[in-house]
């Protein structure tokens, strides 16, 4: 069984117009079905607008779907009442992209990690210290500088700082929303071994949500491409990356840049006609699918 | 560009734009030079582009400033200007307001803004950065075929060396506020020198799937807190005895052009390095043993 299962999950934003001009509808998330199986990375890709972020969101209902299902470890995410999700969120956490936002300035490095344990009544205030600055060990971060705010670390380590809070709770499932795009590629690198060395040693699993394809290649083994609130296609990533089939899919990684001055370029244009954008998915091998 | 914010200022140095030194310049000089002569284009095409006026009468006020149109022709240039960046129907466009138009297509309103007055020298500061991966790619080839079709020079700034390498023919690479090397395009690749630039091609995501990356250790150090010696030192997997004391001068590497007589050599050849491993300062043969 998956660890969590996305059904027909749809996510509409009505955007009103004005007085009597009915609102229009932002089909974000537009009838999208995964699964992630445990201790997966499973990638999900797609640029600005395709919905892969409120997908991430909508799983950890810091968005209410509008419709569709979510089951978490056999579970009805979307029926739960507000203290049983208050209790699944201690086993589904987050990692945002921007570690500049995402922390409080005001508040020192080892209270916004003590935080979660804090808000959900977790050990005495000694062995949430303890907690702390092991948290702080574990993601490779100096323990002595817990007093300090996040202005005073580095991009790099704010996003460490980012990924032992959403551990403090010991989760068995990540959302990774971009957690590396705000970084200099030097430091991308670091963060990355990092969250995957947490994965074989915690038995983690992330959803990682990106647009860097060449990234998803090196760590996902599964990925999905998002355009415009649907997926276009999805499977195994090497099988995506050797024989894209969705013209989408294809463009997207021949616009990738290759760090290699001698490669030839062969710029796939995407032709918006030259698919159907309500295609159904369907099978083009071996745990491969496209809406072609 | 003269544009250093103070207490920023520029403390030594020359900066010499075709035969002429631009420090030496009246700000009345250098006013004619900025925009027309030199143009620059941002990361951030949003904040670059004033919100309150249309893009068309904003590349307007660029010819008229430099007395490049008259205001009876200001408004189909800009239409022409659009029209060589490629946006779809100028006509209609030029009417538009920045929040009107997508990232894409405000980065070509801003490049046609910087073409208004035919540089010679086009400066632009992460031109992609901000935009996706597709369209990313659409800006690339356009600025690509302007470079051809109008001569332009492009210093193009970036962190992408997939960009670097699809774009450039020659090389600076930047640490800590110093050039560490510098090279043309082929060699950078093939044979990076410096530990730096070795380090960031390692770093980029390529190898088997799920192998750990290889990241530089540590992370730049903020520029009022420069270690002595070569910035790079703590951080450098190389470093060796002199690297902490002073600085590094540049040595030029590679194949030794032949004989350049009067004139200076061939810049498009040379490939220079600030690093003791390639350093006459140091002996022959501790290099070497240091180099194998």
């Amino acid at each position: 069984m998956p660890l969590l299962e996305v059904t027909s999950l749809v996510k509409h934003f009505s955007r009103k117009r004005g007085l009597l001009a009915p609102p229009s509808v932002v089909r974000a998330v537009d009838d999208v079905s995964f699964t992630v199986d445990e201790g997966e990375m499973f990638g999900l890709v797609g640029e600005s607008g395709s919905g892969k972020t409120t997908t991430g969101r909508c799983i950890l209902r810091l968005i209410e779907p509008t419709s569709g299902q979510i089951r978490f470890k056999g579970e009805d995410v979307l029926s739960f009442s507000r203290s049983r999700l208050r209790l699944a969120r201690r086993d589904m956490q987050i990692v945002f992209q921007d570690p500049f936002s995402s922390l409080n300035p005001r508040m020192r490095v080892g209270s916004i990690v003590e935080e979660p344990l804090i808000i959900h009544r977790i050990g005495s205030t000694a062995e949430r210290k303890a907690r702390v600055a092991e948290l702080f060990e574990l993601v490779g971060l100096d323990p002595t500088q817990l007093k300090r705010y996040p202005h005073q670390f580095s991009g790099g380590q704010r996003q460490r700082i980012g990924l032992a809070r959403a551990l403090a709770l010991n989760p068995s499932f990540i959302v990774a929303d971009e957690p590396v795009s705000a970084l200099d590629v030097s430091v991308q690198a670091q963060v990355i071994n990092l969250m995957m060395d947490l994965q074989a040693r915690l038995r983690l699993t992330y959803l990682f949500i990106a647009h860097d394809l060449r990234l998803v290649r090196h760590i996902c083994r599964r990925v999905a491409v998002m355009y415009l609130g649907k997926i276009v296609e999805m499977g195994e990533t090497e099988a995506i990356f050797a024989a894209p089939a969705h013209p989408y899919t294809r463009a997207l990684l021949s616009a990738i840049p290759v760090p290699d001055p001698t490669a030839s370029k062969q710029r796939v244009v995407l032709d918006p006609s030259s698919f159907q954008r309500d295609a159904p998915l369907r099978q083009i091998g071996t745990g491969h699918v496209a809406a072609v | 560009m003269g544009l250093v914010q103070p207490p920023g200022r520029i403390e030594g140095g020359r900066v010499v734009f075709k035969g002429r030194e631009l420090r030496e310049l009246p700000e009345r000089e250098m006013q004619k030079i900025r925009g027309a002569e030199i143009a620059l284009i941002f990361q951030e095409p949003m904040t670059a582009l004033n919100p309150v006026f249309t893009i068309g009468s904003q590349i307007e006020e660029t010819l008229l400033v430099h007395g490049r149109a008259t205001r009876r022709t200001a408004r189909q240039k800009a239409i022409d200007l659009l029209d060589a960046v490629s946006v779809p129907e100028p006509h209609q466009r030029v009417r538009d307001y920045p929040h009107q138009l997508s990232g894409g297509l405000r980065q070509r309103a801003l490049i046609a803004m910087s073409l208004a007055c035919d540089p010679s020298l086009v400066i632009a500061d992460e031109p992609t950065t901000a935009l996706d991966v597709t369209i990313q790619a659409e800006i690339l080839d356009l600025l690509r075929s302007l470079q051809k079709k109008m001569g332009l020079a492009l210093l193009l700034i970036t962190h992408d060396l997939g960009v670097v390498a699809e774009m450039a023919d020659r090389v600076a690479v930047m640490y800590a506020g110093r050039i560490v090397e510098e090279a043309p395009v082929m060699e950078i690749f093939s044979a990076p020198a410096h530990p730096y630039t070795q380090g960031l091609l390692a770093s980029i995501p390529g190898g088997a799937p799920g192998t750990k990356l290889q990241a530089i250790q540590g992370t730049v150090p903020p520029l009022g807190e420069l270690p002595p010696g070569c910035s790079f030192t703590p951080r450098c997997p190389r470093r060796f005895e002199p690297c902490p004391k002073a600085h590094p001068g540049t040595t030029l590497i590679g194949t030794p052009i032949p004989d350049p007589g009067p004139q200076i050599p061939d810049p498009g050849r040379v490939h220079s390095v600030k690093c003791y491993l390639y350093s006459d300062a140091v002996e022959p043969d501790i290099r070497e043993a240091r180099t194998s």
